[in-house]
């Protein structure tokens, strides 16, 4: 099948090939996070004085006080400034002017050294380490908002927060989690392990891959930079006319979820094309791991999805801006064309942020259970159908809406189908955990937790495909409760089981399993306690985003409320563990397969060394086969034997 | 079924995978039948929203049914995870040198074909539960839209054959007032409608999104401006309606909430008379009843283009009564 | 299955280096986080604006307040102890007769529902306009309505018309302004029921230069919008 192609030359020596310093670039080229800054703050002014110059005379400029092409201009100018600064920009205006640039990879620092982590870098394994530690803390902040939200919530009538100032940090907490967390395994694991696990050297297209992390922290300052003026009102969906209406606040919210739709679309883009052309030889489609069958889907999803919301919230910062009346009824637009444009791109989203998870969760099952992957044709199927079907069923959002009504019951049908694929993970899960010889180690743990939680989502989903049920739900904290169980429950759970599984690989340290598990049961409990209650508060009547609610539903939003600290001690306990393990205290592996796993990702050293295979290993078996004599799943060239699973060896640790 | 005796260690027979799956099966089967019939009979009568209304009622059925076709699938994963975890595992800091494999099981044709029809067949099934109980009464609580075609008896596009009472839910930023067109259109604050009669709620919005959900009615509706959303509901029992809005709509969102009543014919009557005494004065300010009011985006009232004000009282503004006493 | 490990410095630092960078890292981010909690937790200034015997709420309303973040934005002035004081946060006694003196400085455009043309829930349906005791005011007349204070969980709706285009002498910042400018004094009489915080605001759109005039000042607390806090 796939053949090896386009390793540089430098790489059949088994140098370091991305991590050779071949030319060092002149000061001003050599971008880093400090350039970087600096490039952030003079694009912002330039792009302040342009809006300016520009739009001060507007009428409605004038009148309200605020100049939000000033701010828009200015967050997109400034954003270019810290790409620039970041030498993000270098490579392809040399190549723009005409400049041949020797060395493919001569911007690149050697492989590991620390200083390699905070630069622009085109190795996708120090790109998988920063957005690991990006997206945790992404994920923190936006956790913190939600327990400022609990707290808001604590009381029916007597208010910590200002109405509008909880609407703000309503919607930092939603867009923070659902823009930026679209990422979560995608950006880490994706990123670190699909060259690993398909034999490559290296990503299709190693810029790309940098940039679409290096958007995400501007996209992040940008989002919460929206407090400074004055927040958004309309939560992560972002209704129009609501949005065009707010205050400059949801410029931030717009340009920030523009952008993370372009780092999802170009990040998804190299998935695909890495997964496509990089596979080594032997490694047949049939062959992938199903966690690269995920990763492949999801990002099929984002480069299709994604284009939709840049392309929505370009208009409505057209309308914001320019005054074009793309969602103003009163002049030809249509305050249902966002809800479409949303959710078009929304529903194929919630399985951006469902998918990678199965993914986790079926690569992890056979290799603690020890058994083949159960139906690894049908599970393919599967998530290629989940995919499929999530183009299909954006309308659900707007049952309610009085658009289209006649179509609601295709609609209906779209959306209850795609239980049929979703139970085929299922079906894959439980065929593969019979007879098994199971391990509950903490990875694991997570996984089962996660087929519980996900579970329960998906079943409150059925409610709210059926147009009479969901009559009673919609708008309600029982939607809030159905996606955090599938996202927070399904996702995330997924996304803790990658970090306790993959961080021996990554790092060379393993987190303590003890405090993990304290982890996992202080996580599983509050997270259930804060999530099953709110489904009864949504059916009892509390809308969604509110700030006052009735009497009667005081007692279980306060329980809700103190489950959510508990949720927050149970994070503590995780950034304690990962803090201690990882920065203060080191543990290393006794093993170097830690988890005794056939899959390709260990055949290498831990941490893989800068070229990830010192050989390119030629695949003869598929990933799963416990039980069966089919051997390793690789062979790798004669004098690579010491780097075969089970073999001790440490590299720059 | 799979035949697999024991794993390929050679340890000493263990059940068969017969005896495994009807162990399981048996667990699942009492369970399913308890928690069901505890779901249906115990908790059905009580779900929400509620029976203060034919929508309600027949949206607690289809909650009911929902959850008593869902309880045998959650019990099935609940039962299998329990079961794996209590017989199929080993230490889990068992050395990577000493793991043994389970049996090289890759897939189970009858198992997959089994459970593709059964997902398959209960999706169908609950497509044709949710389409048939859509077309009835529980799916016309929902905002169906200018031209709904799933209409109750005596419903006509046409407004002078219309034989149901109509009630139009005006939201704004942010707050709900009414209109009842069939008596003048006088607008109120307080939604008031006579008990056992169908009711046409048409949902506008004179500004951003707005959802109408009356929430023991089973009414839930969006008001989009520039549309008239409608959403039709029979009220059974007279009581107190409690009136939310279910979409974000700006800062007032939380507090944009309104009540109502549902009362007698009788007492409908009387309240709908006080109601147009108590506005009399009112009514000559307000446009004339419309499906929809288009907002001026400078921050104007009711677009005259779509709907004529009446003349303002006096000659010229200047010196007409601004104020009635 | 582990060992630890600290033959060899991490990030090239000793383990009290590493000790020290962490507690940096964290003494930094939760003084940022300290920062922004406590800036969404800040309201504006209370005012106790009828605790004195005679019980009246004495509220400006001016078409910019001149001052602050947004100060284009129209919002009001609340009197406390005779000084002028800009906010809308209000406490008032419980189950008592609150009178409201409002001077309305602003000028009007018409309602985006008339409805609210009428006076409610104050004591009487009515409100002194200027003298006059009236029940409805005409938003399409000249000068429309300034603002409309209302508190809808009390049912309060309140007109207020806004200063008529003959008239010249219209107060511009700086704010206060004084009653030598040309206004509208409205006060009503409000009964107050149990304690508790109730949100005040207002329907006119007068969110000038945001897309149907319901953004800026209308959307943002302590503008158009406040609580009343009915204290016992």
């Amino acid at each position: 099948m796939a053949t090896d192609i386009s390793v540089p030359a430098s790489l059949d020596h088994g140098t370091p090939g991305p991590g050779s310093a071949a030319g060092r670039n002149p000061w001003w080229r050599s971008g880093n996070i400090a350039y970087g800054l600096v490039g952030a703050v003079i694009g912002y002014s330039i792009g302040h004085f342009l809006g300016n110059w520009i739009a001060s005379g507007y009428q409605q400029v004038q009148g309200s006080g605020q100049n939000d092409l000033a701010l828009v201009l200015g967050y997109l100018v400034a954003t270019l400034g810290w790409l620039a600064g970041l030498g993000a920009l270098n490579y392809p205006l040399q190549k723009l002017v005409g400049i041949q640039v020797t060395s493919e990879e001569s911007e690149d620092i050697e492989h590991r050294k620390l200083g390699a982590y905070f630069k622009y870098t085109l190795d996708h394994k120090v790109v998988g380490v920063q957005y690991l530690f990006g997206m945790l803390a992404y994920f923190i902040m936006a956790g913190l908002f939600a327990l400022v939200i609990r707290s808001e919530l604590l009381s029916a009538t007597r208010h910590l927060l200002a109405p509008d100032k909880y609407l703000e940090v309503v919607g930092e907490h939603g867009t923070m989690m659902m823009m930026m967390m679209t990422s979560a395994i995608l950006g880490p694991f994706g990123n670190y392990f699909v060259p690993l696990m398909i034999g490559a050297r290296r990503m299709a297209y190693p810029r790309l891959e940098a940039l679409s992390f290096w958007i995400t922290p501007a996209a992040f300052v940008v989002l919460l930079s929206g407090l400074l003026v004055g927040g958004f009102p309309t939560g992560w969906t972002g209704y129009a006319p609501l949005s065009v209406e707010a205050t400059m606040g949801q410029d931030a919210y717009l340009v920030a979820f523009g952008l993370m739709g372009i780092s999802m679309i170009i990040g998804g883009f190299n998935i695909i094309a890495t997964v496509v052309n990089y596979r080594a030889p032997g490694m047949t489609w049939m062959r992938l791991p199903l966690f690269v069958w995920a990763m492949f889907v999801t990002s099929l999803l984002m480069a299709l999805a994604a284009p939709i919301l840049v392309g929505g919230t370009y208009m409505t910062l057209m309308d914001r801006t320019v005054q074009t009346a793309l969602f103003d009824v009163n002049h030809g637009g249509s305050s249902y064309l966002w809800q479409d444009l949303y959710w078009f791109f929304g529903h194929p989203e919630v399985y951006i942020l469902a998918l990678p998870g199965f993914g986790i969760a079926l690569e992890l099952l056979p290799v603690f259970a020890r058994k083949p992957a159960f139906a690894y044709r049908t599970a393919v199927a599967g998530m290629v159908g989940v995919g499929m079907l999530s183009f299909f069923v954006w309308q659900h959002h707007l049952f309610a809406s009085g658009m289209n009504s006649d179509m609601r019951p295709v609609i209906m049908l779209t959306t209850e189908m795609i239980s049929f694929p979703t139970g085929i993970i299922y079906l894959t899960a439980i065929g593969t955990l019979w007879r098994a010889r199971l391990r509950m180690t903490v990875p694991m743990l997570f996984i089962i937790g996660m087929l519980f939680n996900f579970l329960i989502g998906g079943i409150s989903g059925v409610f709210l495909s059926d147009v009479p049920t969901d009559a009673v739900a919609h708008g309600t904290f029982f939607v809030m409760a159905h996606f955090h169980y599938t996202i927070m429950g399904g996702y995330m759970f997924a996304f803790f089981a990658g970090i306790y599984y993959w961080l021996p690989k990554m790092t060379g340290h393993q987190l303590s399993q003890r405090l993990g598990k304290w982890h996992f049961w202080v996580l599983f409990i509050a997270f259930n306690s804060t999530f099953l209650p709110l489904f009864a508060i949504g059916e009892l009547g509390m809308p969604r985003r509110v700030f006052e609610y009735q009497r009667a539903l005081q007692g279980l939003n306060d329980w809700v409320s103190i489950s959510a600290y508990v949720i927050g001690i149970g994070i503590l306990i995780f950034v304690y563990n990962f803090v201690k393990t990882v920065v203060i205290d080191p543990r290393t592996p006794l093993a170097a397969d830690t988890w005794g796993s056939r899959g390709l990702e260990w055949f290498t050293s831990t941490p893989p060394v800068a070229t990830n295979f010192v050989h390119i290993p030629e695949v003869v078996s598929g990933p799963y086969e416990y039980g069966s004599d089919a051997g390793p799943m690789a062979v790798l060239d004669a004098g690579a034997t010491e780097l075969r699973p089970g073999a001790t060896v440490h590299e720059g640790n | 079924m799979m035949t697999a005796k024991a794993g390929p260690s050679g340890e000493p027979a263990e059940l068969s995978d017969r005896q495994h799956l009807s162990r399981i099966g048996i667990i699942w089967l009492v369970l399913s039948v308890v928690c069901m019939a505890l779901v249906y009979f115990a908790w059905g009568p009580h779900m929400p929203p509620g029976t203060d209304s034919v929508q309600a009622k027949g949206q607690q059925f289809d909650n009911t049914v929902l959850a008593t076709v869902a309880t045998p699938v959650i019990l099935f994963i609940w039962v299998y995870l329990a079961y794996v975890l209590i017989n199929w595992r080993v230490r889990a800091d068992t050395p990577v040198a000493e793991l043994r494999d389970g049996p090289a099981i890759r897939g189970n044709l009858r198992f997959q074909a089994t459970w593709m029809i059964v997902t398959g067949a209960t999706v169908l099934s609950m497509f044709i539960f949710g389409t048939y109980e859509l077309v009835k009464d529980s799916g016309s609580g929902t905002g169906s839209g200018q031209a709904p075609i799933w209409t109750p008896a005596g419903y006509s596009v046409d407004a002078s054959q219309n034989k149901l009472l109509v009630v139009q839910a005006i939201g704004q930023q942010w707050r709900w007032t009414f209109r009842y067109p069939q008596f003048g259109g006088i607008e109120t604050s307080q939604l008031v409608i006579p008990a056992g009669q169908e009711i046409q709620y048409s949902v506008t919005s004179l500004d951003v999104i707005h959802s109408f959900w009356a929430t023991n009615l089973g009414i839930k509706a969006d008001a989009n401006p520039g549309v008239n959303n409608i959403a039709f509901g029979q009220a059974t029992k007279i009581g107190p309606i409690d009136i939310r809005c279910a979409e974000l709509c700006g800062v007032w969102h939380g507090a944009m909430y309104a009540t109502g009543q549902v009362v007698s014919r009788n007492d409908f009557q009387t309240w709908i008379a006080a109601e147009q005494y108590a506005h009399k004065d009112l009514i000559t300010f307000l446009p004339p009843y419309a499906d929809f009011y288009l907002p001026q985006s400078d921050g104007g009232f009711y677009d005259p283009s779509a709907n004529p004000l009446p003349n303002p009282p006096g000659p010229t503004p200047a010196t007409s009564p601004t104020v009635i006493p | 299955m582990t060992q630890i490990d600290d033959s060899k410095a991490q990030l090239g630092l000793p383990r009290s280096g590493r000790l020290a960078l962490v507690t940096g890292v964290l003494v930094v981010v939760g003084a940022a986080l300290a920062f922004t909690f406590a800036y969404l937790i800040s309201y504006p200034s209370t005012v106790v604006a009828a605790a004195t015997a005679s019980d009246t709420v004495v509220l400006q309303s001016v078409g910019a307040i001149g001052l602050g973040n947004h100060p284009t934005w129209v919002s009001y002035m609340a009197q406390e102890n005779g000084n002028w004081v800009h906010s809308t946060v209000l406490t008032v006694p419980a189950n008592s007769d609150v009178h409201f003196k409002i001077y309305q400085y602003d000028s009007g455009s018409p309602l985006r529902n008339p409805y609210m043309d009428q006076v409610a829930g104050t004591v009487g349906g009515t409100e002194t306009l200027n003298g006059q005791v009236v029940r409805i005011v005409n938003d399409n007349a000249d000068g429309g309505i300034g603002h409309t204070f209302a508190i809808p969980s009390l049912g309060v709706y309140v007109p207020m018309p806004g200063i008529s285009s003959l008239q010249t002498n219209a107060c511009s910042t700086p704010v206060p302004c004084a009653t030598t400018f040309d206004h509208n004094t409205v006060e009503f009489t409000i009964h107050t029921g149990a304690p508790g915080t109730f949100t005040w605001q207002c329907f006119v759109p007068c969110g000038l230069g945001f897309l149907i005039g319901n953004g800026g000042p209308m959307s943002t607390f302590g503008y158009m919008g406040g609580y009343l806090k009915v204290v016992a």
